[in-house]
């Protein structure tokens, strides 16, 4: 067991199994297949659940991520990110919490704040975590993070 | 209302009078969110928008997108409306792109069958016109070109990148949602690409090709290098020279992109040439900058690594993508005479590859009056406003074998990436 202390960007608490991104997470591509047909039957198993489908994107590529704890050095990508989030969010499709190792970039930063501000429940997420916590932390490791951003990895 | 509200940002008494209700509770809610957006880069104040106009990001009406028109709703309900008019990104469909049956009824009746009621919500909004849907709004022929030092609230990263990089104005990467309300109150958070800090390179780039690079996969081989940082790139004026003209501009266009996609540029200096590395020189980059040196062979290992998402990796191409971003009309008059002339040259009179060039509609518009657009209908080359990547982003798409030149478009899509001489040759030559 290992705790990282971090900044809370939305405060909140939270238990979820771990899903790391050692690349930076491209929002737009992580979440279109997932969101756009995930409640889809006749499409096929592929997108019946909230499967990554970033192909550039080696660690997570088809790897579901709703109730996660998606542990990331920060977001890339496209400027519709934040909105993406946003509506992961709205629609119940989102991890339970985002973590990142480095300072949340501005992309990331307005999907945790719209999700905070115009949906009903916040995702808790929590920034500055160090290449450390990156390190660290593996798939399916259990995360409990605190509302003052204390991150434990067991 | 938000009275318990702690912010750290320093507010003007009018900035503070919104959030607390003074002009009804959408707008203090919407000022929240610029606050919150602002606090977590410790911003300290806000700042005025001082471009004519916006640019927005979202242009598609996806019906799983229900909860940013709901959103939208709120806001026009509320008295929210963009305080400046505003383009946005192009529309994801047209009737002159080759599809199908199948196609067209996922488009219309399952994907996009909210567009109309989004475009309408654009219009009440802000919209400029309805001819205002291109990533490409600064272009002459569109008209939303903002001035050198303008603070902007734009989304849409291509055009975040290159208003920055190439016009010299002042904007942040900021997302969808958010570009909208900074354009409804008038003012954005400083912080980041606003501040003269921030605009300083922490990348050195070393270009140090045998030939001019190609744009796409220099910005693609730069973007995966630095992430979001800001790079001064050195040794690409051999290329492209120290003028900002036509050409040069829509190689930054689609070499910006590829720093926006494959990676989350904001901003870019070229030595010699982009305007505030003219001004200042080194002056601009940080103390301590990484450096990354680009030769043939990391271009060539960077191209090599792309992946290829086809299920049968020999398959024969049936649809190629040029002009994401949308091309620009130097580009359009370029692209028609290659193509005509490669045909011309392989025997051809129609290209084997379905092909469609996208460019805004303005753009179209003045292409349209010049004897090159009936040259380039001749070759079957289809020319139309939309949004390859909205046109793409859905399963069926990914059954399909597409090539393209861009980046962009590859980072999001099962599309094969080609250069644009490799593309020409495809097009212009029998497929076996």
């Amino acid at each position: 067991m290992k705790q990282f202390k971090g900044r809370p960007v939305v405060a909140g608490k939270c238990t979820a199994p771990a899903l790391v991104s050692h690349g930076g997470f491209n929002t737009l591509a992580s979440f279109q297949g997932a969101l756009q047909f995930g409640d889809l039957p006749i499409i096929g198993k592929k997108y019946q659940h909230t499967e990554c489908d970033d192909q550039n994107n080696k660690d997570l590529y088809q790897k579901p991520m709703q109730d996660k704890a998606l542990c990331l050095p920060q977001t890339i990508g496209s400027t519709t990110g934040g909105m993406i989030l946003y509506c992961a969010k709205a629609l119940g499709k989102c991890p339970s919490c985002l973590l990142f190792s480095e300072h949340i970039d501005s992309l990331a930063a307005a999907g945790a704040v719209l999700g905070a501000v115009w949906a009903d429940s916040p995702m808790p997420v929590v920034d500055c975590l160090g290449q450390e916590f990156l390190d660290y932390v593996k798939d399916g490791m259990k995360i409990t993070i605190d509302e003052d951003g204390t991150v434990t990895v067991e | 209302m938000n009275e318990n509200f702690n912010y750290k940002m320093k507010l003007t008494d009018e900035q503070a009078a919104i959030l607390h209700g003074a002009k009804g509770e959408t707008m203090a809610k919407v000022m929240k969110t610029l606050v919150l957006y602002g606090d977590a880069f410790d911003a300290e104040k806000m700042v005025p928008v001082t471009s004519e106009k916006g640019h927005l990001v979202t242009s598609f009406g996806l019906k799983v997108m229900k909860p940013v028109h709901d959103l939208m709703d709120t806001l026009i309900e509320g008295g929210a409306i963009s305080a400046q008019k505003f383009s946005v990104d192009p529309k994801p469909l047209d009737p002159k792109v080759p599809s199908d049956f199948l196609k067209n009824f996922v488009f219309n009746k399952f994907m996009y069958s909210v567009q109309d009621k989004y475009d309408a919500q654009l219009e009440k909004l802000g919209l400029i016109d309805k001819n205002s849907y291109t990533c490409t709004c600064y272009m002459d022929e569109v008209g939303n070109k903002p001035n050198k030092g303008d603070v902007l609230s734009w989304a849409e990263s291509s055009a975040v990148v290159y208003a920055n990089s190439v016009l010299g104005a002042k904007c942040n990467r900021n997302s969808g949602i958010i570009e909208l309300f900074g354009s409804i109150v008038g003012c954005v958070p400083y912080f980041g690409l606003l501040t003269d800090e921030g605009r300083k390179a922490t990348w050195i780039v070393e270009v140090k090709t045998t030939k001019k690079p190609e744009a796409q996969i220099l910005g693609s081989a730069i973007g995966m290098k630095v992430m979001e940082d800001v790079p001064y790139v050195k040794g690409l004026d051999k290329w492209l020279g120290t003028e900002l003209d036509g050409d040069t501009c829509a190689y930054l266009k689609d070499f910006g992109a590829a720093t926006a996609s494959n990676g989350a540029v904001g901003l870019y200096h070229i030595e010699n040439l982009t305007p505030e590395a003219v001004e200042q020189g080194e002056g601009i980059v940080a103390e301590g900058a990484k450096v990354y040196v680009i030769d043939d062979a990391e271009l060539a290992r960077v191209k090599n690594n792309y992946p290829v998402m086809w299920k049968d990796k020999n398959a024969k191409p049936k649809l190629c993508f040029v002009g994401c971003p949308h091309l620009s009309y130097n580009q359009l008059i370029e692209w028609t005479d290659k193509v005509a002339d490669g045909l011309k040259k392989n025997g051809l009179s129609k290209v084997s590859v379905d092909t469609v060039f996208t460019a805004a509609p303005g753009v179209i518009e003045k292409f349209e009056k010049t004897p090159y657009a009936a040259k380039l209908k001749a070759t079957g080359v289809v020319l139309s406003y939309i949004c390859p990547l909205m046109y793409m982003n859905n399963p069926l798409a990914k059954s399909m074998p597409v090539i393209t030149n861009s980046n962009k478009l590859r980072t999001y899509t099962t599309s094969r990436y080609y250069t644009s001489d490799e593309i020409l040759s495809i097009i212009t030559k029998e497929v076996k």
